[in-house]
């Protein structure tokens, strides 16, 4: 492989424009870069950042290969600026046993455009009954476990996977959501869905689960992730969690920083998430919950789906929106240009923090020679608009449908290899 | 008018308009031999209910066919509903085939503002007989039309919906009508059964039926659903009965001239007993009577005018 | 108010065809010409009912009566027919409000019907009345009364009585001013 010189590019959006060398996969020389016959990556003043991390992403292979596939996903991961994504355990078959994680690890590796990472389920077909054979696919090489989509609602069951999960050095991702508070829920209980008459999803349904999983963790010793939080209450939570020394980490989407339900009006489900759109009153606590670390990250919840899954009635389409390629420009409004964060404040909720979380020892590391080159090239400066029907994912899925967000990815680096360049894949 | 999805946001001048037409109808046709206009000769008219239904459906039934419309109702059993056609295609093919107006009663909230969507370069009207939680506008409108029977003008008349608010598109529909014409509305049931948020509804809370009473002009009781209740709402029939039936005790503290309205069908003995329910202050076959009028009156503004370019 | 001339054209572009005291002698020789073609006040005379088409067809009936009790001594019941309903151009237009339909004591079977309106124009009121008619019973015979025949019809129909016949361009259009609803009686071109 040629070196590759990324020329006038400014790491973390600090300093004047620098280049930056890479050879064999790592950071060679930052600065004035000399070198013969190398590719040249034109920065023109472009911020650098560390490569992507997302925690949660719906790959929907095995099983919903007419949605996405871990080729399709992975390009959609590269064009937002992904090095690596974890890839939920929710297939078809159920990623509760090494066989289906191992192959998602191996179409993961022979596509090749993104770190895929898959997510073991906590219990046997994510039934919330059973523990899966969580040190087997630890030993299969995988860092997270979630039954996301579901909860893991039994505390005792919880209570198991944490404790047991210590010795493994994985981490239990929880999919908050108390069931019984939950049946039929359509849309956020509140003023908006009493009007539109769709059955709540309260906010203590979510809020009730993280506080109880973790005063879990914090007995058990163990470590909790929190799946997409969209409360005031859970961040209010987490915040007291964290305070009392509980070995919590946390994510939030970036549609729930960005949209609310006052979206639901029209009925149209590509609005349908879950956890449910909230208010915005929640969205601008998220924001702050994120921009203080209350907030560990931001992870998509990429969630592609079929039309005929999403252009029905409310209460019949499936929950989910596509995430991987609108993500940074999301936070690039909601964060960026509120000021609630800079471009190191980026680097740290969308790559170093979520890299630590899994354990992911080349991932999220600093802009430095001799780092391995995972690397997100981003012009903060660009507008564009999005065009479902454009993604590289099957699915168009995406509620940021005509929107004008700021913020493009010009290049992903995954190990010194351009995976996407001005919004086109390379493989 | 190109649909009739819900009474939020209702022009009081629309409603009434439907209001007035729907008396004028009924003056029309009373008394008459022939119980047929001529007004929707050649429009097609489909009603698709994927609940069960009689009332409803038979009145919309009625409404097209003495208004000389071509009435096709299709049930979600023996059809390529149960086939797991989805609504949408089932829509697009019903406008394909000639539909000029949908009615549709659907489990879905927002089943009916779906179809106007999916529907809308065809052309076709929809009107929504009750979706889910949400609306059921025809129902609110009849409503109306039997208060304004016995009451004249709705402006400030007190007016308690009592029961199961939660779950009933009946006061959904009914709270955003009545206000819009005026009336002054009150809620009346155990916190349970109020939807979170009711405090920003443009009504009066109460827990106290017994306090209403006296001060009302009408009282419309709701249909304790029980088909949609999963993890006790209030403890037992019996105190539901004891706190918000309507029992002949309390018929007693209602004023002379109140009107009681039950949208049906009736729980006796629970919602309302039945001495009250059969007595000359309840209008409730006048609800039903009202409803073939007050259809007929949303066919003939919705289909009997020039395309609107929607 | 000054007394209008007839033929005069104000500045609104408004020609007056009949005054106010046209109107009244109007309505009374048509009076007595219903009594007359009728024969209302012979002993074997036929139950005669008039039904005024709304909006201003109503009271135009209502003062033939008027008339017709005071030259004859009968009293002749009256009603009004909304036609609306059975109208053949609803979808030309935006949604028309319904007017009343009021039948007179004893309805309209084997009476001899007089259908009132205030202009005779393409005929196309008339042929609604007439299917409306049909459907409130089966009258004896039906004639047509009209305070002008303005001509332009597209069907084949002619009134019985006619206060004034008044040739119009197509694009003209001709309004009949009731005190009832105008707060004074006329006929107007515009």
């Amino acid at each position: 492989m040629k070196p590759l010189i990324l020329k006038g590019v400014r790491p973390y959006g600090e300093g004047e424009p620098v280049d930056v060398l890479i050879r064999d996969g790592v950071i060679a020389a930052i600065g004035d870069v000399t070198e013969e016959d190398a590719e040249t990556v034109d920065g023109n003043g472009a911020v650098l950042l560390p490569g992507f991390v997302d925690l949660h992403t719906h790959l929907r292979e095995p099983g919903r290969e007419d949605t996405e596939t871990i080729a399709t996903g992975s390009a959609a991961a590269a064009l937002g600026g992904y090095t690596a994504v974890f890839a939920m355990a929710n297939t078809n078959p159920v990623a509760d046993n090494e066989v289906v994680v191992q192959h998602v690890a191996r179409r993961g590796r022979e596509v090749g455009l993104v770190d895929v990472h898959p997510v073991g389920a906590v219990t046997v077909g994510l039934e919330g009954v059973k523990l899966a054979e969580l040190g087997t696919m630890a030993k299969a090489g995988v860092r997270v476990f979630s039954d996301d989509g579901h909860c893991v609602h039994d505390p005792l069951i919880m209570r198991r996977a944490l404790e047991y999960s210590k010795a493994l050095d994985v981490v239990v991702a929880q999919h908050a959501e108390e069931p019984r508070l939950t049946v039929g829920a359509q849309a956020h209980e509140g003023e908006q869905a009493s009007r539109l008459g769709l059955q709540g999803w309260p906010a203590a349904a979510e809020e009730s689960i993280v506080a109880r999983d973790c005063l879990l963790a914090l007995h058990a010793g163990a470590r909790l992730h929190v799946c997409h939080v969209s409360t005031t209450g859970t961040a209010d939570v987490l915040k007291w969690a964290k305070a009392r020394g509980t070995q919590v980490s946390a994510e939030v989407t970036p549609h729930h920083l960005l949209l609310t339900d006052e979206r639901l009006a029209t009925y149209d489900p590509v609005n349908k998430v879950n956890p449910p759109l909230r208010t915005a009153g929640d969205a601008a606590e998220l924001r702050e919950a994120l921009a203080e670390g209350v907030i560990d990250c931001v992870a998509t919840d990429h969630a592609p789906h079929a039309v005929q899954d999403k252009d029905t009635e409310w209460s019949a389409a499936r929950p989910g929106m596509l995430g991987l390629q609108t993500a940074l420009s999301i936070v690039v409004e909601t964060m960026v240009r509120t000021g609630l964060l800079d471009w190191r404040g980026v680097a740290r909720v969308m790559s170093e923090r979520p890299a630590e979380i899994a354990g992911l020892p080349d991932q999220g590391r600093p802009i430095e020679v001799g780092e391995p080159a995972n690397l997100t090239l981003v012009d903060p400066d660009t507008t564009w608009t999005v065009r479902g029907a454009e993604f590289a994912s099957i699915a168009a899925n995406t509620p940021f449908e005509g929107m004008e967000l700021p913020g493009t990815v010009v290049a992903t680096l995954l190990r010194g290899r351009v995976t996407a360049v001005g919004g086109r894949i390379r493989s | 008018m190109k649909h009739l999805l819900s009474t939020e946001g209702i022009d009081p001048a629309q409603a009434t308009a439907i209001l007035d037409t729907a008396a004028s109808l009924k003056q029309a046709l009373e008394g008459r031999e022939v119980r047929k206009l001529p007004t929707l000769r050649g429009r097609t008219v489909i009603t698709m209910f994927y609940e069960a239904s009689t009332r409803t459906r038979v009145s919309f039934e009625i409404a097209g066919k003495w208004m000389s419309a071509d009435v096709v109702n299709v049930s979600s059993s023996g059809s390529s509903v149960g086939k797991g056609e989805s609504l949408r295609d089932t829509a697009l093919t019903l406008a394909a085939a000639g539909a000029d107006c949908v009615i549709v009663r659907h489990p879905a909230s927002g089943a009916a503002h779906r179809l106007a969507g999916w529907l809308r370069a065809a052309g076709t009207s929809v009107v929504n007989a009750g979706d889910g939680m949400h609306e059921h506008p025809t129902q609110a409108l009849l409503d109306a039309a039997t208060l304004r029977e016995r009451l004249g003008d709705l402006r400030d008349r007190r007016i308690a919906i009592v029961g199961d608010v939660l779950h009933s598109r009946v006061a959904r529909s009914n709270v955003h009508l009545l206000t819009a014409l005026g009336a002054d509305v009150t809620l009346v049931a155990p916190p349970t059964l109020l939807p979170t948020g009711v405090e920003s509804w443009p009504v009066t809370i109460s827990h106290e039926l017994d306090a209403e009473l006296p001060s009302l002009d009408a009282v419309m009781l709701l249909r304790v659903q029980a088909e949609r209740m999963h993890g006790g709402f209030f403890p037992s029939a019996r105190e539901y009965s004891i706190s918000y039936g309507l029992s002949e005790r309390r018929l007693k503290l209602l004023p002379e001239h109140a009107v009681v309205l039950h949208p049906g069908p009736m729980l006796r003995g629970m919602e309302i007993a039945s001495a009250v329910a059969d007595s000359p202050r309840a209008a409730i076959t006048d609800q039903v009577r009202n409803g073939v009028h007050v259809r007929m009156a949303v066919l003939y503004h919705l289909l009997a005018h020039e395309e609107e370019n929607a | 108010m000054a007394p209008r001339q007839r033929g005069a054209t104000d500045p609104a572009g408004e020609r007056e065809l009949l005054s106010a005291g046209d109107v009244a002698r109007t309505v009374a020789r048509m009076a007595h010409q219903i009594i007359e073609k009728t024969a209302l006040d012979a002993p074997s005379a036929p139950a005669v009912v008039l039904m005024g088409i709304p909006t201003r067809g109503a009271p135009l009936a209502r003062r033939l009566a008027v008339k017709i009790a005071e030259f004859s001594g009968v009293e002749v019941p009256t009603g009004t027919l909304d036609v609306t309903l059975y109208r053949d151009d609803l979808r030309r237009g935006p949604t028309r409000p319904l007017e009343a339909t009021k039948l007179p004591e004893g309805g309209v079977d084997d009476k001899l019907v007089v259908l009132v309106d205030d202009v005779l124009f393409s005929g196309r009121t008339i042929r609604a009345a007439l299917d409306a008619l049909r459907d409130h019973g089966r009258p004896r015979a039906v004639q047509l009364a009209v305070l002008v025949d303005r001509g332009h019809r597209e069907l084949p129909i002619r009134a019985d009585y006619v206060g004034k016949n008044v040739p119009t361009a197509r694009t003209e259009e001709v309004h009949v001013l009731l005190d009832e609803f105008d707060q004074r009686d006329g006929v107007v071109l515009r």
